[in-house]
């Protein structure tokens, strides 16, 4: 009999093993493991075997790995699954807070004898404990070898990190901005920046930023589609860096105007973003990114806005309108009172506003950037009647949304 | 930029909440309890805007669920209406149909999924097909690591390694073989 095969089936082995005679205390362990499989409730039936009743001497004997079973059944600790159940199924506060208790005092110990086993799941629940809203304290799992088990700990301490904490982390974290594995590259990109924030240190801030730099320039052309996975967090990475730190902008100048000439929607967008960003904080890079990024937007905005359906970036019938919107947040920025930019953008701006259909939420939104741009830059009288136009159908359309906007 | 993501239910039950700015932790749950106000007070036919703190917060509401984001003043909100759907879709993609309870149930999915959509309060990546992908590497790696971690042999050599050698070699010599 395969005791795989069913939990019933098990249950019955267990019984008939309480009544057969050689107690063996090998076959003892291994009926231990396979009941270890099985889901919690299934362990109330094993735990009501009781060792002391009827066999005497081998039962006696029995008790120590009696009690290595109960150990390791605190070892695993619930299932995160059933911990949630029980936590749905308390109906006073103060029974919820037992549970939670009692899991807490079985993370804390599974975590400091190193369980190996189940760390993914404590970390999992020590989020969903977190996100309920108690003090939680978070055991460091920086360093083990599985990468989900980093992934989740980066994770988890992007979302419930403090000051001091962050600061002790940080030297790990930063080796692990240097590994070769690019998830957690881009999980890191995403501590990081909870760290920029609650530590505030200048020169964190700088080792972090030169890093990311780094990022930039590591691919060569072999290496390009990996290479996309972390350049969009970097930069995204970068524009934190630059608002708390705006003596960096001109380092970012040129790799920024780099990010432009790619071809992934992801890169673009962090790109244009990091541009806009950039542009805000320094009157030096706007100068520079007006002289050289103009035709390459209007060229990504045409390519945009006359591509065929894309099944990739469609939404409601245009392609990638958050690329849209960004392009042309930048590029009301850039014209803003600047005559020679602003001409280049009349046709397009034109183009973009008659062309796009304002049935769906896309569309309207990226009517009201371009009606946006339009006023912001220096238009013709022509472009502006459009503009006004198009806000005179927004105002008289029955949707509220619209007509807030 | 975005300054947090919010995923209230029709109760006032919090499921999700991602800070993309500093806020103590006495800031965040004052925050949550005044915008769980706000939002759960307000009638389907008023807009999904509102203005608070100086700052913008844009919700919708999908079933029992209310997702909301809160922006700068000079964001395009009608954008981020476009951002909170795009996420649903991802959602509803992942888990087939998804529902309230499978983000209760699979909440670290969840803030996985959010996490290679926004970063630092901006959007990352906007193509579906992209994040499905990454979501599904990222299964991969997760059924591997249960494999290695429940295999059979491994728990006998833990068990044995950790507590059992000195008992079962006792045993075995008394008795003979089993």
């Amino acid at each position: 009999m395969n005791p795989f095969s069913s939990p019933t089936r098990l249950r019955c082995a267990a019984i008939s093993f309480r009544r057969s005679p050689p107690l063996n205390s090998r076959s003892f362990l291994l009926l231990l493991l396979v009941v270890m499989r099985l889901p919690h409730s299934y362990h109330l039936n094993f735990v009501s075997f009781n060792p002391m009743n009827g066999r005497g001497r081998q039962l006696i004997e029995m008790q120590p790995l009696f009690t290595l079973y109960l150990k390791l059944d605190m070892y695993r600790g619930t299932l995160k699954r059933d911990m949630i159940q029980a936590i749905r199924a308390c109906k006073t506060a103060a029974e919820e807070r037992a549970v939670v208790r009692k899991e807490c005092a079985a993370i804390r110990s599974a975590i400091s004898e190193n369980d190996q086993f189940f760390r993914h799941r404590n970390l999992a629940k020590l989020m969903f404990i977190h996100m309920l809203g108690y003090p939680t304290h978070f055991g460091r799992d920086l360093n083990h070898s599985n990468q989900y088990i980093v992934g989740l700990a980066l994770c988890a301490l992007g979302n419930i990190c403090s000051a001091e904490m962050a600061m002790d982390l940080a030297p790990e974290v930063e080796r692990l901005l240097l590994s070769t594995d690019q998830t957690i590259k881009k999980k890191v990109c995403n501590t990081v920046l909870y760290q920029c924030f609650e530590v505030g240190l200048v020169r964190t801030v700088a080792q972090l930023q030169y890093k990311t730099v780094a990022l930039y320039h590591v691919p060569s052309d072999s290496e390009r589609s990996v290479y996309r996975y972390i350049i969009g967090p970097a930069a995204l990475c970068s524009i934190r860096i630059i608002r708390k730190v705006s003596d960096l902008a001109e380092n970012l100048m040129s790799p920024a105007a780099s990010l432009l000439k790619e071809k992934h929607h992801g890169v673009l967008i962090a790109g244009v973003q990091l541009c806009t960003d950039l542009c805000k904080v320094s009157a030096s890079v706007l100068e520079y990114l007006r002289k050289t990024c103009i035709e390459r937007l209007i060229r990504i905005l045409k390519d945009i806005s006359n591509s065929s359906y894309s099944l990739e970036y469609d939404i409601a019938g245009i392609v990638d309108p958050f690329l849209h919107i960004r392009v042309l947040k930048l590029m009301r920025i850039l014209g803003q009172g600047d005559a020679d930019s602003s001409e280049y953008m009349i046709d397009i701006l034109a183009q973009v506003a008659s062309k796009t259909e304002s049935k769906k939420n896309a569309g309207n939104a990226v009517l009201y950037e371009c009606v946006e741009t339009i006023m912001g830059i220096e238009a013709t009288s022509g472009l502006r009647v459009l503009a006004i136009n198009i806000l005179g159908r927004f105002l008289s359309n029955h949707d509220n949304n619209i007509r807030y906007t | 930029m975005i300054h947090f993501v919010l995923l209230i239910s029709r109760q006032g039950k919090v499921r999700l909440t991602k800070w993309y700015s500093t806020y103590s932790q006495k800031e965040r749950t004052k925050v949550i309890r005044e915008l769980s106000g706000l939002i759960l007070a307000r009638g389907p036919k008023l807009s999904n805007f509102i203005e608070w703190r100086g700052y913008k917060v844009v919700y919708r509401r999908y079933a029992s669920l209310y997702f909301c984001m809160c922006i700068d003043a000079d964001d395009n909100e009608l954008e981020i209406l476009e951002i909170i759907h795009h996420f649903v879709e991802i959602l509803d993609r992942y888990f087939g149909s998804v529902c309230e309870l499978d983000l209760i149930f699979n909440f670290h999915k969840a803030y996985y999924i959010l996490d290679e959509i926004l970063i630092a309060g901006e959007l990352q990546e906007s193509s579906k097909k992209t994040v499905a992908r990454l979501i599904a590497a990222q299964d991969s790696l997760v059924e591997a690591a249960k494999e290695q971690a429940s295999s059979v042999s491994n728990m006998i050599a833990q068990c044995v390694a950790a507590h059992c050698r000195p008992l079962l070699d006792n045993r075995v010599e008394e008795r003979g073989c089993s």
